[in-house]
């Protein structure tokens, strides 16, 4: 059973490295941020496979951590280029 | 009885890497930006919540099984929203939408 995890973790892996194609060559801020958000959101898996592929329960909490400083980490980017400032 | 519900698990977190190797090929594939965040808001959001819905199948029932829960209603709630505020940053930076047969932005 740990076989799956190992192999759902490499696919993530693999879709990770599909959207840092869009993070470098993308052209204009927005392509860049949307393309971090969804990097954000698969890491969030990432934490819950590593989790139990280690068999320690405590990657939960980070991955419950990870998606709220995301959260917050995106909807600060947004507001800076849309204003000019965090206001 | 737990080895019952390894079946559907399997099944569930398959179903949700398929969604979430869809998401960025249209990050790739698509032509314009509103495109773009169509194609990963969607896939983004359905396909963790497929996995996740496996893992919760997959593990004892406990404490896990609320965090996961948790997992997925703050993902649901978060990422549709993260998404529509980035839309707006471009829409108010004056990106235009992409019509049919225009090149590739």
């Amino acid at each position: 059973m740990t076989d799956i995890f190992t192999i759902s973790g490499a696919v993530l892996i693999f879709t990770i490295f599909l959207c840092l194609y869009r993070v470098v060559v993308g052209p204009g801020a927005c392509n860049r941020l949307i393309a971090v958000n969804t990097i954000g959101t698969k890491t969030i898996i990432l934490l819950v496979i590593i989790g139990y592929i280690y068999g320690r329960p405590i990657f939960l909490d980070i991955a419950l951590a990870y998606a709220l400083i995301n959260f917050i980490a995106t909807l600060a980017m947004a507001k800076y280029y849309e204003k000019g400032c965090i206001c | 009885m737990i080895d019952v519900l390894r079946i559907p698990a399997v099944a569930l977190i398959v179903l949700g890497l398929f969604f979430m190797i869809v998401g960025p090929l249209g990050l790739i594939r698509f032509p314009d930006f509103y495109t773009r965040a169509h194609a990963t808001g969607k896939c983004d959001s359905l396909g963790e919540a497929l996995i996740l819905l496996g893992f919760i199948l997959y593990a004892d029932f406990g404490l896990e099984t609320v965090k996961i829960a948790l997992l997925i209603v703050f993902i649901y709630i978060l990422t549709p929203t993260a998404t529509h505020a980035i839309i707006r940053t471009a829409y108010v930076l004056g990106l235009r939408p992409w019509r049919p047969g225009e090149g590739r932005r």
